[in-house]
């Protein structure tokens, strides 16, 4: 296996953008950043891999409009997952590993507030016994929060701590759109919205892009004082039906972990869109008590779709530049319900 | 003012699927008011039927009957609905395990609110008045605190009409906004004018203006008014008739290469017999009538010939 670190990271999140939801004129600045971090140009990237959805953007083939903001002459080497861009993180990674390559560029958008999130995202559903119904996000996660509260495996108190915990620590991280915690007592006694979740149980609707830049070996080594090494990743889906399934686990989840390698992880970022999700993913990937989890806030304090996940990938790796950790987890799921999930674990040498 | 104009835009298409024998029963099955699931190699009643076994993945083929009547095993309040749900007032999402059934399944239960509902609670399908074999033959589950238990039978005969395709209606609504820079251009095509921008990097000119030069990535920065006349690079003649079509065929749509401009753009070309147009034949913009005037490409009727002599070759070689 080549060695393969993240050694660039540039993210913007907003409630809501006012401009095309083909988000070049988001990319470009967040591009020039990753520029600016590696001291590259775009010419220096040997892959580039989006992750976006028609879907979220209301037209067709937007991912090709978003590469004008790469610039395609010369021609790039170029490809595109309709997933998170933690997933489009992958990909580069294993093209990184085929040798054909020594650099990749990853990103990811979406403007969410074109249209109606929790709606849209029905369509990723069983199209003869789900779409049709519309069973929008919120509600699934709703009826995965009140499993899990029946099991007597979480209750309300535990969910508004992890949402109580994640707003505090968003008091200190810039591009977070929902931030600053109070009190358990005082988020419980919010009201319910889509019982048993209350509004911040569940992450905002958030547009924005974010970018992720990768490099093998020397090329790292050249560019960053203090790489941000991967050293496991790997993802894993469970069955999309909701009956067959137990909703309180996420075996997809723990299967990546254990694929990855999650043992003295120090940080770990996890993308948890609803609160009783981290408290599942923590079970999952096994992590101990002594783990930080979501020192950025997390998913709670803002949540862009396509980049949720990669952005979880570019706030551990922080930690390692910043040399706040030497062993980091990021975490980024897709689907249904904690449905689909990837883990990606990265350390810093000396 | 907004920085960008925007518009409401509706994307709807109906799916059309074909069912296969598995789902073909199950919906078969609601269309007669009747449920279908299946027995897993596990020995568990599944509904609706997976297609595959989950352990085995052989096709499944077990067929059972299970009750109309069931079990609440989980529930959401649902207090805003989106167009499309079962129910347009507030109501659950449920996941009910029917009598019979070993695993729940995923629909809407009318109830008024939260406090009526509760895990444990026992249910019954409401059967939508007209079954048309889908899951929306089940309008929603309606509480039955008196319900008896049922049970799983096997499954008789479904009758000669087997349902074998479905089709789902998807609608989404979206506020599409136009970018900065095709705002400006939108903007003044409102006002009569043309307008696109130089890229600071390799000097072309793109109309309409883009976020950012698509050859080298460089945000495109300096407006550049555009001459209402150019070069025909390219067409065809559109002989096919199309849903919405608002021209009589044939007609000739063509790019067009503004005087000024590195990239052509597409527009009608009329006032001439398809067969004569041609490349490099000079072309002007016809405007329509003032009081018709928005912010939309249309204000520009259609290009007409000027009459002058056509282009060298050579002066739209690059553009094509």
């Amino acid at each position: 296996m080549r060695d393969v670190a993240v050694v660039g990271f540039a993210q913007r999140q907003m409630e809501e953008f006012d401009g095309s939801p083909t988000c070049v004129e988001l990319l470009v600045p967040l591009f020039a950043e990753c520029y600016e971090q590696t001291g590259w140009t775009r010419r220096d990237i040997g892959f580039w891999c989006s992750g976006s959805s028609d879907y979220l953007a209301g037209r067709s083939f937007s991912f090709v409009q978003a590469v004008d903001a790469i610039g395609v002459i010369p021609p790039v080497n170029e490809s595109h997952v309709e997933m998170d861009a933690a997933w489009a993180l992958y990909e580069a990674w294993l093209k990184i590993q085929t040798g054909e390559v020594d650099t990749a560029l990853v990103y990811g958008f979406g403007k969410s507030s074109a249209g109606v999130l929790r709606r849209t995202l029905s369509l990723q559903l069983d199209p003869y016994t789900m779409t049709p119904l519309w069973p929008d996000t919120v509600s699934l996660a709703g009826l995965q929060a009140r499993a899990g509260i029946d099991a007597g495996l979480w209750d309300e108190r535990a969910m508004a701590e992890v949402a109580n915990r994640s707003l505090t620590d968003a008091e200190k991280n810039e591009y977070a759109i929902r931030k600053g915690g109070s009190s358990v007592e005082e988020l419980l006694a919010r009201p319910m919205y889509a019982d048993p979740l209350r509004k911040h149980d569940c992450a905002p609707v958030t547009d924005g892009a974010a970018a992720i830049v990768l490099a093998a070996g020397d090329r790292a080594r050249e560019v960053c004082d203090r790489p941000a090494w991967i050293t496991g990743i790997s993802h894993y889906v469970d069955p999309i039906s909701m009956g067959t399934r137990d909703l309180t686990r996420s075996p997809s989840a723990a299967r990546a972990a254990a694929a990855a390698g999650t043992e003295g992880v120090e940080v770990a970022e996890l993308h948890a869109p609803f609160s009783h999700q981290e408290l599942v993913l923590k079970r999952e990937l096994g992590l101990a008590d002594d783990v930080v989890v979501n020192p950025s806030g997390g998913a709670l304090a803002g949540n862009p779709m396509f980049t949720g996940g990669l952005i979880r990938f570019g706030e551990a790796a922080k930690k390692v530049w910043q040399g706040d950790a030497s062993r980091v987890l990021g975490h980024a799921t897709s689907g249904p319900a904690l449905q689909q999930n990837i883990v990606c674990t990265m350390e810093g040498r000396n | 003012m907004s920085r960008t104009l925007s518009a409401p835009v509706t994307v709807a298409f109906d799916y059309t699927r074909s069912t296969g024998p598995v789902l073909g029963r199950f919906l078969t099955g609601l269309r007669e008011k009747r449920v279908v699931g299946v027995r897993t190699s596990e020995g568990r009643v599944v509904v609706p039927p997976p297609e595959f076994d989950p352990v085995t993945h052989q096709q499944v083929d077990d067929f059972v009957e299970v009750a109309d009547t069931g079990t609440v095993t989980s529930w959401t309040w649902v207090p805003e609905p989106v167009k499309g749900q079962p129910l347009a007032r507030p109501f659950a999402f449920a996941l009910v395990t029917l009598d019979g059934a070993d695993a729940p399944m995923v629909h809407a239960l009318d109830v008024s609110s939260p406090d009526q509902v509760r895990t444990g609670m026992r249910v019954r399908i409401r059967w939508a008045e007209e079954r048309v074999g889908a899951i929306t033959d089940i309008a929603c589950f309606e509480p039955a605190e008196d319900a008896a238990a049922g049970t799983a039978t096997q499954l008789g005969d479904l009758g000669d009409n087997p349902v074998t395709g479905v089709i789902t209606p998807v609608e989404l609504d979206y506020l599409y906004a136009a970018s900065p820079e095709e705002s400006s251009f939108y903007r003044a095509i409102a006002e009569g004018r043309i307008i696109g921008q130089r890229c600071p990097t390799c000097g072309k000119v793109y109309v309409p203006p883009r976020s950012a030069c698509p050859a080298d990535g460089t945000p495109t920065t300096d407006e550049v008014e555009l001459s209402h006349t150019g070069t025909v690079t390219t067409f065809c003649i559109v002989n096919v008739p199309f849903l919405g079509q608002r021209i009589t065929p044939p007609y000739v749509s063509a790019y067009v290469l503004l005087d000024g401009a590195d990239i052509a753009f597409l527009h009608l070309i009329l006032d001439i017999p398809a067969e004569e147009v041609r490349m490099g034949m000079r072309v002007k913009a016809v405007w329509k009538p003032r009081e018709e005037w928005g912010t939309t490409i249309e204000n520009i009727s259609h290009f007409s010939p000027t009459g002058e002599p056509d282009a060298d070759y050579d002066t739209y070689k690059h553009h094509l």
